[in-house]
């Protein structure tokens, strides 16, 4: 089976490259780059004025299967994932139950192989049920297929649970990701605390209960020699905190989702609940600085945290309504509007965020079309407006904070092991 | 000049001349519960629904009594006797009112931004009448109705609002609506009961908004004083020790009271916490206009209503 991307601009930020170039697949795998090839009798596939890189890589993804398969099912959220442009993604375990021992693990990579779309690689959760008192068989769950572990949603508040958790973590290579916030500090908050939640007299969140909390995490990074990684970091301050701990030479992470970058707590006025979401939309401050760290290379992600919920739960009063926004098919439109459009960040830097820096974040194979990596590949449209219509979502929910949005950049195609997928 | 909302929502929205034109518009309604048939004939045919997520008898009451006197038909359901109680969802409860074609409903509701998301399901006008901690719309205006009454203006009056501010959706819209007008408002009270960045709530304002570090200060050479209600719970949540100490250090006392301008009035919402945020003396004192805001309420709501759905039949 062969098959040539045909005059794409090709950029690989694994290995430096940015030209225009044919790119040929050979039994699922990358087989060469080449400046002109003979086509005959191949399938070719003609990508001349757009640009060909490696297949997408979301770290943090809400699947919801099992046990809330009416918001989402492994299946739907594959289907969403190379919609966008995802060839890879990372489930989240806070589904019912939790994904914290193998046979969880093993159900997830058994549906999604039976999807045939996106791979997905399971994240385990740190403690029991995720909560936060006794580690869950990390290493059980590592032969299943997990890729890393976390309690996310609900962040492990003993430190001395996290410190127990890092040191196992690291006996068995695995990554642990954290949702970094003091739910204390934080508690009973459904926004961001600031003039707006001041405004609308919606209890906030503060920096604060973040901060402080990705802070005694690379406290504990430094103290257990154990890889981090800081997810949907949110605020100006977190970010300098993980700047530092880089340039200390620890072993500290981090990703930022679309709507951190895109959008600021402004966007609660109205009460629009797909606004809510955790970590909350901070002020023009913090986006003006995640922005910053994305250009100086501080954040290593672009994860969209897709967060699928009902309508008839967005539909509740905002104090009540859940957390969390869908992003698997509004996320490279988003990034490439925000920050290349709009911040001129350099395109090759946001396909950095989307493909090598998540894969080595979390020692994933793919993010590379060296030759002889599987030929996971995304091709896109830098130019292309369109606006988003949250009905046409592959999706199961619709609980967006773009639509209606104006974005410019779509993709075009999403290859896995060599298979066009967008469909 | 017309009043053409559909909605009214909160303080933050209206522009000066809205505001004006309920106020005014009050006061020629004022008189209508002065007389011995307390009724006009301005709403007739007109349905009223009173909508009260919350327990409230005075802005019940008050919103039932400004319908009736204007012959709308008002009809009141609590959160207990609705079905909302039995898990009904925002939506399903707009449906359901929805078909029984009601013109106005006021709603009250513990969660900020309901009326907000009423008003996008409904087409009745929707009045609110105290959303959480976000705004309490009618109260504002009726203060304000108030304090023009006895002090003849707002423009450039000192104004100290005291107490729990955080909670308090009748400061926030007394922030918007004073300051809008030209008064200089000061805000005192524990700093864990304020919110960060209080001062900057305000916006397309004449006036102006302080934090002050201490009651006395914001009380100093005030013409009016409005004090907040402080609620028990509250202590048990840390934000202070006692209510014996909340009295003490931030409570309005007549030796308090003396720090402030000579003709100076006051007020509070209610229900009064006698002893704890205000002394009995001084809610018995000439001073005070606590009653005299309870009357006025009846004549704002009228003048609400009737601007909102009452425009057909001028």
């Amino acid at each position: 089976m062969k098959l040539i991307i045909k005059g794409g601009r090709i950029i690989d930020p694994s290995q430096q490259l940015d030209k225009t170039a044919d790119l040929l697949i050979e039994d699922g795998r990358v087989k060469s780059i080449e400046d002109s090839s003979n086509d005959d009798g191949v399938e070719v596939f003609d990508a001349s004025g757009l640009i060909v890189t490696p297949g997408f890589i979301d770290l943090h993804v809400h699947l919801r299967e099992p046990g809330e398969e009416y918001k989402e099912t492994i299946t739907s959220g594959a289907a969403a994932a190379v919609a966008g442009g995802f060839t890879s993604i990372c489930a989240m375990p806070n589904t019912r139950p939790v994904n914290d021992n193998a046979s969880v693990t093993r159900f997830i990579i058994d549906k999604a192989r039976e999807a045939g779309l996106a791979r997905v690689y399971p994240v385990g959760a740190i403690t029991r049920e995720s909560k936060g008192e006794e580690l869950a068989e990390m290493a059980e769950m590592k032969e299943a297929g997990a890729v890393a572990v976390s309690d996310d949603g609900r962040p492990v508040m003993d430190s001395q649970v996290m410190r127990h958790a890092m040191e196992y973590a690291r006996d068995h290579g695995l990554v642990v990701v954290d949702h970094c916030q003091d739910l204390h500090l934080a508690a009973g908050g459904v926004m961001n605390e600031g003039r707006y939640s001041t405004l609308l007299g919606l209890k906030g969140m503060s920096n604060a209960a973040e901060q402080s909390h990705v802070a005694r995490d690379i406290m504990l990074a430094e103290m257990t020699g154990a890889r981090v990684h800081i997810a949907h970091i949110s605020t100006a301050s977190s970010v300098e905190l993980v700047r530092r701990a880089k340039r200390q030479g620890l072993a500290v992470t981090c990703e930022v989702t679309p709507h951190h970058l895109a959008l600021t707590d402004a966007a609660v006025v109205g009460f629009d609940t797909n606004t809510k979401m955790s970590p909350p939309l901070r002020s023009e401050e913090d986006r003006a600085a995640l922005i910053e760290a994305v250009r100086d290379g501080t954040i290593d992600a672009i994860a969209t945290d897709h967060a699928p919920h009902h309508s008839d739960e967005k539909m509740l009063e905002y104090d009540l309504a859940p957390s969390g926004v869908v992003g698997l098919e509004t996320a490279l439109g988003v990034a490439l509007t925000v920050l290349h459009h709009s911040s001129a960040v350099p395109i090759a830097r946001i396909i950095e965020m989307l493909t090598i820096g998540p894969a080595r974040a979390f020692s994933l194979t793919g993010g590379s079309l060296a030759v002889g990596s599987p030929a996971d590949i995304t091709v896109f449209d830098l130019e292309r407006a369109w606006t988003v219509d949250s009905q046409r979502f592959k999706s199961k929910s619709r609980n967006t904070p773009f639509a209606g949005w104006k974005l410019t950049g779509q993709v075009s195609e999403t290859f896995i092991a060599g298979q066009r997928v967008r469909g | 000049m017309a009043f053409t909302r559909k909605d009214l929502l909160g303080i933050r929205e209206l522009s000066v001349e809205e505001i004006n034109t309920i106020l005014d518009t009050a006061e020629s309604f004022k008189e209508v519960s002065a007389r011995t048939i307390k009724k006009v004939p301005a709403l007739r045919g007109k349905t009223v629904i009173n909508l009260f997520f919350e327990a409230s008898t005075r802005t019940r009451t008050s919103f039932e009594i400004a319908a009736k006197r204007l012959s709308a038909d008002a009809v009141n359901i609590s959160a207990s006797t609705s079905s909302v109680s039995k898990g009904e969802s925002l939506i399903d409860t707009a449906q359901n009112l929805q078909a029984m074609a009601p013109d106005a409903i006021v709603i009250r509701h513990p969660s900020p931004g309901v009326p907000h998301q009423l008003s996008r399901m409904v087409s009745a006008s929707i009045i609110n009448g105290g959303d959480g901690a976000h705004e309490h719309p009618t109260q504002a205006l009726l203060d304000a109705f108030t304090i023009r009454e006895h002090k003849g203006r707002i423009a450039g009056l000192q104004v100290a609002i005291v107490g729990d501010i955080m909670h308090s959706r009748v400061a926030r819209s007394n922030a918007h609506l004073l300051t809008r007008l030209g008064a200089h408002v000061r805000i005192a009270g524990p700093r864990t009961l304020i919110p960060i960045g209080y001062e900057k709530l305000i916006e397309n304002s004449e006036g102006s908004l302080t934090v002050s570090d201490h009651v006395d200060e914001a009380i100093a050479g005030s013409d009016v004083v409005m004090m907040l209600r402080i609620q028990r719970e509250r202590m048990t949540d840390a934000f202070f020790p006692s209510l014996k100490e909340y009295s003490v250090q931030y409570g309005l006392t007549l030796r308090r009271l003396e720090l402030a301008s000579s003709d100076c009035i006051v007020m509070h919402p209610g229900p009064v916490n006698r002893g704890i945020e205000i002394s009995s003396e001084v809610v018995d004192s000439a001073r005070s206009l606590i009653l005299d805001q309870v009357t006025n309420g009846v004549a704002v709501r009228m003048a609400i209503l009737f601007l909102l759905i009452g425009t057909e039949s001028q």
